[in-house]
Parts: structure tokens; sequence; C-alpha cells
């Protein structure tokens, strides 16, 4: 009995370090690429410095990205975590696709929450001489913080999910406990334990999620 | 601060929204610019306020050219001049005090000198102790006022007003535009109103242009114009004002006896309105007037009467009597369609 809640525990850490990292390097990607698709969109739709052909190449490749199939890109990004890790197998080297498999999902998340913020406050920023810079970190970050919270949660109960596919092909964590003890040693009991554990998160980070967006609100 | 344009064109594809227009807007007065939507206003509030640039024609503040800014100076400039909008357009993730200290934070003030400065605005504008509250919690009238104090903030030498009374009531309408004549007076301001509502040019301008499809059509000292609009559109403007304006003060509410219109609308200025014009003429030419409407209003410091009549008699009669309107100064307007 012991031995099965220290695998889960083990695995619960893999999972989330693997969330915790993916996150924290999808939004260190995906922040900038979401920043720059609103910032180079036409100004009706809140552009601040409207590109038309930046905007569309990179909304093209954010738009490649995320139609790629998970497990697919994982095996593809295969030699870019040799590369950077050493190995193509573990948590470590499963952060790698992790992270930009949803890079362009951020990008898209915080892009739509930037155009959100309305363009009359944007436009009385630059009329009081903001410099672009100031109007995205004084005025468009503060503004959208609910709806970026909104779906930076979002962005990790995706990434929860995404980490226990990864786990199919060697990724460690939950999904993997789940795919080797459960389901290929018929243990039915781990198996289960394992799904509720992944349930648990996904509730905990939507409530705490939900939680700190009301209160960003409540205080406008 | 004077502001000077000079043939400005300004074309949205086959839209010639602004279509050569020149002004000169003197130092330390308020001045109207009226205009239906789709006159070209919104355009040339953003020429004027740097937010965009011309495609033809020069800006100018004082004599300096302003309309072709390099982006740092564009900046700087920009700094220096105060804006308020019809939507507030406030940071709503920001209170009161922290909108106000918006453009002082971007010009890197001292925390110190932003906190001294943003209480000497709250109580300018007439919101004390209102400074941590939140956007929301305010009613249209104190967010129009904590964005006229975010306006001040960096103490600028022109004030552009674009439709900042439009969407409040009367009442608030009335008291804004009294604090902006306090403010422009304390401050010397130049203050440009960009507006649909020929009340806030009576109530609060000292001069106003007229634009239609992209052009000015008249332009002149409000009592002037009021007195003596010589472009249609003014005068449609004119005649939407009186009577409709509810909230104004008893005088100046036009009284409508019949709801056909008259066929002639006379405008009496100043001294004129306290004779009696109308009998006097009716005994000298032995005609009728049948009053339809008529009432006086302030324009400023001028009473400005209107009265829109129909003349009896037959034409010649009718031309004589017209004739000794104008010789006492009224000025006769005769309906074509009638």
């Amino acid at each position: 009995m012991s031995k099965l809640w220290i695998l889960v525990f083990g695995a619960t850490m893999e999972t989330l370090s693997m969330v915790f990292f993916s996150t924290l390097f999808s939004l260190i990607l995906g922040l900038p690429l979401g920043i720059l698709l609103s910032a180079t969109s036409p100004e009706d739709q809140g552009g601040i410095i409207p590109h038309p052909v930046l905007n569309n190449v990179l909304g093209r490749i954010v738009n490649v990205l995320r139609s790629f199939p998970f497990i697919i890109l994982m095996i593809l990004l295969f030699p870019l975590s040799r590369l950077l890790i050493g190995t193509s197998i573990g948590t470590t080297a499963t952060i790698v696709p992790l992270s930009i498999a949803a890079a362009p999902f951020v990008a898209r998340v915080i892009e739509t929450a930037l155009k959100e913020v309305d363009p009359g406050v944007v436009q009385a920023a630059r009329a009081m001489g903001s410099s672009n810079f100031q109007i995205v970190r004084k005025v468009l970050i503060p503004e959208a913080l609910p709806s970026l919270v909104s779906g930076i949660t979002l962005t990790i109960i995706n990434l929860i999910g995404y980490s226990a596919m990864a786990g199919a092909i060697g990724g460690g964590g939950l999904g993997d406990l789940a795919i080797r003890y459960g389901y290929q040693r018929f243990r039915g009991d781990i198996m289960v334990v394992a799904v509720v554990v992944i349930l648990v998160l996904v509730e905990v980070i939507q409530v705490i999620g939900n939680k700190i967006s009301a209160k960003l609100l409540a205080r406008r | 601060m004077q502001i000077k344009l000079h043939n400005l064109k300004r074309t949205y594809g086959d839209l010639h929204a602004v279509n050569g227009i020149s002004l000169e807007i003197p130092s330390n007065t308020i001045y109207g610019i009226i205009g239906k939507s789709g006159a070209g206003k919104s355009t040339l509030v953003r020429l004027i306020s740097l937010l965009e640039r011309p495609d033809e024609g020069e800006v100018y503040f004082d004599d300096a050219r302003v309309d072709n800014l390099q982006k740092q100076s564009l900046i700087q400039r920009r700094r220096r001049v105060g804006m308020i909008f019809q939507n507030f357009n406030l940071f709503s993730s920001r209170n009161a005090e922290q909108n106000i200290a918006y453009p002082l934070e971007i010009t890197g003030t001292p925390k110190t000198e932003i906190l001294s400065r943003v209480e000497t605005l709250l109580s300018l504008v007439g919101l004390d102790g209102r400074g941590n509250a939140p956007i929301s919690t305010l009613s249209g009238g104190q967010k129009q006022r904590v964005a006229i104090a975010r306006a001040l903030a960096c103490n600028p030498d022109i004030l552009f007003c674009d439709e900042a009374t439009s969407a409040l009531d009367p009442q608030t309408t009335h008291s804004i535009l009294s604090l902006l004549k306090e403010i422009q007076r304390k401050m010397s301001l130049t203050v440009v109103m960009i507006t649909h509502q020929m009340e806030v040019v009576r109530d609060a301008c000292d001069q106003v242009a007229v634009l239609n499809d992209g052009v000015v059509v008249e332009k002149g000292l409000v009592t002037d114009i009021f007195a003596n609009p010589s472009s249609e559109v003014t005068k449609d403007f004119l005649s939407h004002l009186v009577g409709v304006d509810e909230a104004a003060e008893e005088a100046d509410k036009m009284v409508q006896w019949s709801k056909k219109s008259g066929a002639y609308t006379l405008r009496f200025r100043g001294g004129t309105t306290d004779q009696p014009i109308l009998s006097k003429i009716s005994r000298q030419l032995g005609v009728d007037f049948n009053i339809r409407a008529g009432g006086v209003q302030k324009v400023g410091d001028i009473e400005i009467g209107t009265m829109i009549v129909d003349i009896s008699g037959d034409e010649p009669t009718r031309k004589k009597a017209i004739e000794s309107l104008s010789q006492m100064g009224v000025v006769v307007e005769e309906e074509e369609s009638v």
C-alpha cells in the first residue's frame, strides 16, 4: 500500500515540476509573441505599431504550431530536447516540447486578452505621450490582467493534460504512471489514483485562477 | 499657446475626412469646433492632438511646426498637451489618484512630488478625498473630473476636449463646462472644444469654427455667429438649439405657439431685443406679424432673440417690412420652401 503512495507522490511531483517549468518557459516564449501579435494588428483592433506583414507571418507560425497534434510535435522535438537537455526521455527532457507546444497557445491567449483593452484608453495613453513600451507595461498588461490570469490558468490546465500525454512516450509523471502501471500491468487502482490526482490538480488550479481573477476585478 | 492650422488634409481611401482646413486658434481662449458626425471633427482632433499626421498641410503650436516631429520629440510634445474624451478613457486598473498620477509616472516625476501634485489636482477638480476611489464607483461627472485632473497633471499649455460632455446629462455638462472655464482662466490654457452640441459652444466658447464635409464653413466670435449665422449648417445647429434645451435657464427657452414653422426667421441682437420693433413696423407699414415661435437667449453677455414669424400683406409691403427690419439691425432669413 505504502509503495503505491510513494509511486503516486513521486509521479505527482514530476508532473508538478513539468507543468511549472513548461508554464514558465511557455510564458517566456509566448508573452513577447502575444504582445507582438497584438501590437502589430491593425489600429482599429488596438495595434500600437500596426504591421500587417509581420502580423500575418507571426499569425501563420502560431497557427501551424497550434494545429500540430502534441504527440507528433513531441517526437519531432526529440532532437531539440537532446540538444538542450542531453536526453529525450524523462521529466526534464519533456519540458522542452511541452513549452514549445504551449507557447503558441499562450501567445494567442495573451493576444486576445490585450485586444480586449478599450482602444480609447490606449489612445488616451498615447495622447499623454506614452512610449510604446510604457503603453504595454503600464496600460495594456495592467488593464488586461484579469483576462491574462484566466488565460494563464487555462494554459496550466492544458499543460497538465499535455504532460499526462507525454507520459506515453517516456515523459514521466502521472500520465506515465497511469500507463505503465495502470494499463500495462493491469493495476486498475493505480490508474484510478493517477487520474483522480490529475482531476484534483486541474480543479485546484482552476479554483485558484478564478479567485485571483475575481479579486483583481473586484478592486476596480 | 496659439495653434495654427494651415490647409490640413487627411484622406482615408476615397473619403476626404479633412479637406483643407486652415484655422488660427488664439492663445488663452476657449475655441469651439462644431460639426455633425462625419463632418471631420474626430479626424481634425487626431491631427491637432498629434495622434495622426496630415497628408498635407501643417500644424503650428505658437510658431513651431509640430505635425512632422520625430518619434522622441513627438512624445515630448504630446506630454505638454492635455486631452479629455467623451468616454473618459480612464484606466480601470487604477483608482482615481493613480489615474491622475499616470502622466507624471511616465515622465519620471519623483514619487513625493507625484503625491503632492495629485492632491492639488484632486482639489482643483473638486474631488478632495476621493483619490482612492475605484473608477467604476464614480459617476460620469466625477469620471470626467478625474480625466480633467489627469490631463492637467503635466501643466499642459493646450487642452483638447473631444466631445467631453456628450456622454453627460445637462446638469453635469453645465458643471463640467464651468470647471473647464475656471481652469482655463486659472492656468491661461488654450482650450479647444470639439463638439456637436451648440449649447456647449454657447455656454463655454469665445470663438467657434463650424465644420461640414471636412471644411470650415463658418468661423468667428460665438456672439456674431449666433446673431448672424451665414451657413445652412450653422442655422440648422441653431434651430435645434432653441426650444430643445430643457435644462437651460428659463430665459433660454424658445416658446412655440404653432407647430407649423413660419416663413421668416428674425434674429435680434443686443440692444434691439429691448425695442418694440415689430409693433412699430406694423403700425408704420400696416403689415401684420404672426408670431409662430420666439425666445431670447444669452450668449456670453449678449442677448440674442430669435423669432419665427409670418408676414402678411402683398409682396412690396413685405419687402418693405423686411427692409425696415434690417435697418433696425434685425437679421431676416426667408424660408425658401414656404
